[in-house]
């Protein structure tokens, strides 16, 4: 049975179907991670068949069988030539893998940073994820746009980590192995996919009632698109709403109610921290971090009580009234 | 097996029969402080909470079989993990152990009871109150703010998630003082064990004869006093923090999140050699006697269970390789785990030279012992990727790691208490544990076991987190939910036909005699069970095996030594 898993393991096509491989790397830190498994995997499965087989032999060799004489086996106390020999190699065994194992830990963790490389922070938040761009002045939630990186001029994501209440974790399988989010503590991390696509993963550290819905998602943009997607979140979308009488009376009502004391809006005085930034929700494919598809049915529900939708979620319901919620939810589907 | 009879009449003189008049069974139960009593209780109490833990891992798998369930709330399920990993640590695996040191240590030093027969019964009802108290909390941990029943902040509780601020109520202070109860029980255990060892052996009995599984004990113990009272420290740092206004944990105010994980882990890592020794205590005694050999290598055991003990001291930040300890701390923290392997493996590789050229004998206790060698060696190699910090990276805190522990814990020590249950009760109740029941016992367990760990390790390959209540599907993860859902059902059937064994056993099991299985410690040489002065006269020890030297005066062991 043991061994099945095994070979379903190395059968890649059992395994293809999932968007959070860790057999299917796709960034530098992740794909040097895959080989140095690969290694660790063959060791281990050597040492399996071998100490293994002998087992499966010597229980079925030496059984008792009932042509036995009543005489006890011959008593062996130990040897020393032996249990020398199976202390001696396992060793070795142990200094190559210790050595292949910090080759890779040096290589990820003290690598140059180029100049090209993208800075980002990235904050935890129960149970949701803040990113600000510092050089560029964009502040974003939830879903992480990156540049794609060509391995012979590298523009690879550094992530600045911190947490602004509990520890989390930071794990997108495809691209790099999981780094924590603690509060007053900074880690760094990097990212370099060449392949532009989306990349999946979530909160691997437990955070909380809703830790299972505090999912990542990293866009990984061409460099045109990524510098579209910048121009973009640069710009205030103020003028959306000209001409939309239902999204202005829902802009006055978010500003009247206490949704600004948790949400910023740029150029609005709504400016709240504790909730995600909402300068350009509509820009984002999902909300409540990830499990939810963002339409507007989908979040005029939301709002009206993300308890139905995100048990535990600390956003309360506002107990708005059905005109209300549709003027707020026209309001914020205009914020692209 | 002829000659035992007469062998053991040299030995076994039988004292006075008649009990004089005294209180109540319950009174004398309640106020005993006889190791034998004192160890069934341990162990009767430790099998109370795993069937309560059982079915709280049963709830869990039902919940995670499909994706996006709502068979109970995220609230619930998390308080279910919780309390499912602080009760199967603290109050399962510990008091059964110590359930079994107590009951076999003094027998097998030909001694008549503890070194500290009153600790010993004091460290026993301060664990026992401990686990009441953790469940206490389900009725009274809301508090005046009305949040929470049982803890919900995992089994490490991490900082600063256990503040007041992110866990009001009292849930998580029933759980802090629960725990800082058992804790001080296990350290009087652990002073006990060692006392006992060290100075209430027979004539004879120098160290290096003593039997391998009290030495496994000391190591443990001694493994005790070194790391219980970090975690001590941490739980009242923590109250103080939560009552007292202070700092430590406070991360608003200055504090530090990765202090409380050095604080748990030099505690947590340890622990788990602190629960794998007396285990493998066990096999060092099962395995001989069923492959009708002496153990392979005795001072090499010894000098590995030591080194075992010495350097999984300076393991623990391998829990930690993501928090950014940088490259040097990582680097010093792979070299310490990977060492570990070589002590290990020693043991592994003895356990096999003592049944190569043996006669081994497929009773149930041996059948266990032999589920627990191919799962340990799984488990070890498992713990091999998980030690190479990059790896690692991307297997922490995925359900690879939950896979993993769990083939230590179920596959490894719960099979080897199986074998020990199997094996010492005939001592412990004067009956043989019915063979039948046992066969099925350890079969449905082994199918379980398998459908539940193997598959579990590939949704952590394929990325899922430990701890979330449910999931998206699409993933790839359904599917291998689903089978560890059945299995966690097969093994909880095997689990209750085990019980039965045991209950049905007592009042109808073949009558055991004090010998049944041929062997050669100290333990079998008296009556099953043994009268509460264990021995009429004080044994003398003779080799490490001093029923073989009375079976065999043609061939003693004593003659090698």
């Amino acid at each position: 049975m043991v061994l099945g898993c095994f070979a379903l393991l190395s059968c890649p096509s059992a395994l293809a179907s999932s968007p959070t491989n860790i057999f299917d790397p796709a960034a530098t830190p992740a794909r040097s991670i895959f080989s140095l498994s690969m290694l660790v995997l063959s060791v281990t499965l050597a040492i399996f068949l071998i100490v293994g087989g002998l087992l499966v032999y010597a229980l079925i060799r030496f059984r008792q069988r009932p042509s036995d004489t009543e005489h006890e086996p011959a008593q062996i106390y130990g040897s020393n030539q032996i249990e020398l020999s199976w202390t001696v190699i396992p060793i070795l065994i142990v200094v190559m893998l210790f050595l292949s194992t910090t080759r890779v830990i040096w290589e990820t963790e003290a690598a140059n940073k180029p100049v090209g490389a993208l800075d980002v922070i990235a904050i935890g938040h129960q149970f949701w994820w803040e990113y600000r761009y510092p050089k560029l002045g964009i502040v974003t939630a939830n879903e992480l746009h990156i540049p794609t990186s060509d391995p012979r001029d590298p523009t690879p994501t550094y992530l600045e980590m911190s947490s602004a209440d509990v520890a989390h974790s930071f794990w997108i399988p495809r691209l790099a192995g999981k780094t924590d989010l603690i509060p007053n503590r900074t880690n760094t991390m990097w990212i370099d996919p060449p392949e532009a696509g989306l990349y999946l993963g979530q909160c691997v550290q437990y955070c909380g009632t809703q830790h299972a819905k505090m999912l990542l998602r990293v866009y990984a943009d061409s460099p045109a698109e990524f510098a579209a997607w910048t121009r973009k979140q640069q710009q205030i979308p103020d003028d959306n709403i000209v001409g939309n009488p239902l999204a202005q009376e829902g802009k006055a009502t978010f500003l009247r109610t206490a949704c600004m004391s948790c949400h910023t809006v740029a150029g609005t005085s709504a400016t709240g921290r504790f909730g995600p930034d909402l300068t350009h929700l509509a820009s984002r494919e999902t909300i409540a971090s990830g499990p939810i598809e963002n339409t507007p049915g989908n979040l005029r529900r939301w709002i009206e009580d993300p308890e139905s939708m995100k048990p535990g979620s600390l956003m309360p319901a506002m107990h708005l009234n059905d005109r209300d919620l549709d003027a707020i939810t026209a309001y914020l589907t205009t914020l692209h | 097996m002829a000659t035992s009879t007469t062998a053991l009449e040299a030995i076994d003189v039988t004292g006075p029969t008649s009990q004089p008049p005294g209180p109540g069974i319950v009174y004398q139960w309640l106020t005993t402080v006889d190791h034998k009593k004192i160890g069934l209780m341990y162990i009767v109490y430790a099998l109370l909470f795993l069937v309560i833990a059982g079915v709280q891992a049963m709830l869990m798998r039902i919940q995670l079989a499909v994706p996006n369930n709502h068979f109970v709330s995220p609230q619930t399920f998390n308080r279910l993990f919780t309390m499912h990993g602080t009760t199967m640590i603290f109050f399962v695996a510990v008091p059964v152990l110590f359930g079994f040191g107590n009951y076999l240590i003094p027998l097998m030093i030909g001694a008549r009871d503890m070194a500290f027969p009153r600790l010993n019964a004091f460290s026993f009802w301060l664990s026992a109150f401990g686990g009441v108290l953790l469940y206490l909390s389900y009725f009274a941990g809301s508090g005046l703010y009305g949040a929470g029943s049982a803890p919900d902040v995992g089994w490490f509780a991490y900082a600063p998630l256990t503040s007041k601020v992110f866990s009001p109520g009292h849930s998580t202070d029933y759980w802090t003082l629960a725990v800082l109860l058992s804790g001080i029980g296990t350290t009087g255990t652990a002073v006990n064990i060692v006392a006992t060892a060290l100075c209430m052996r027979c004539k004879g009995m120098t160290l290096n004869r003593m039997p391998l599984l009290v030495w496994l004990y000391t190591v443990a113990s001694c493994m005790v006093f070194v790391v219980v009272s970090p975690l001590s420290a941490a739980q009242i740092m923590l109250c103080l923090d939560r009552y007292l206004g202070s700092h430590f944990f406070d991360t608003q105010a200055g504090g530090s999140a990765v202090l409380w994980m050095h604080f748990f882990w030099i505690f947590g890592h340890p622990e788990v050699y602190i629960l794998i020794l007396p285990t493998f205590a066990f096999i060092n005694e099962i395995v001989p006697v069923f492959s009708r050999k002496a153990i392979f290598g005795y001072p090499a055991m010894v000098a590995a269970s030591v080194g075992i003990g010495f350097v999984s001291l300076s393991v623990w930040a391998h829990h930690m390789f993501t928090v950014g300890m940088g490259p040097a701390g990582n680097t010093f923290f792979v070299f310490a785990t990977m060492v570990v392997s070589v002590p290990t493996g020693i043991k592994m590789f003895n356990w096999l030279a003592t049944i190569w050229g043996g006669k081994v004998i497929y009773r149930v206790p041996m059948l266990f012992s032999v589920g627990f060698l191919f799962q340990f060696l799984i488990a070890g190699l498992t713990g091999i990727m998980l030690s190479s910090a990059p790896f690692d990276w991307q297997l922490s805190a995925s359900y690879f790691v939950v896979a993993h522990f769990h083939y230590v814990i179920v596959g490894g020590i719960m099979f080897s208490l199986f074998a020990a249950f199997y094996y010492w009760y005939p001592k412990m109740t004067g009956r043989m544990m019915d063979e039948t029941l046992g066969k099925w016992h350890f079969w449905l367990f082994v199918i379980g076991f398998h459908l539940t760990f193997d598959f579990m390790h590939i949704p952590g390959l394929l990325g899922m987190p430990r701890r979330v209540y449910t999931y998206e599907a699409g993933r790839g993860w359904e599917v291998w939910n689903f089978i560890v859902g059945i299995g966690a059902i097969v093994q909880g059937i095997a689990t209750l036909i085990f019980v039965y064994n045991l209950i049905h056993s007592y009042f109808r099991g073949k009558e055991a005699g004090p010998d049944p299985w041929d062997a050669w410690t100290l333990e079998w040489a008296t009556t099953s069970p043994p009268p509460d002065y264990n021995f009429a006269m004080e044994p003398t020890a003779t080799s490490a095996r001093p029923l073989w030297d009375l079976k065999h005066p043609d061939d003693q062991d004593s003659s090698y030594e």
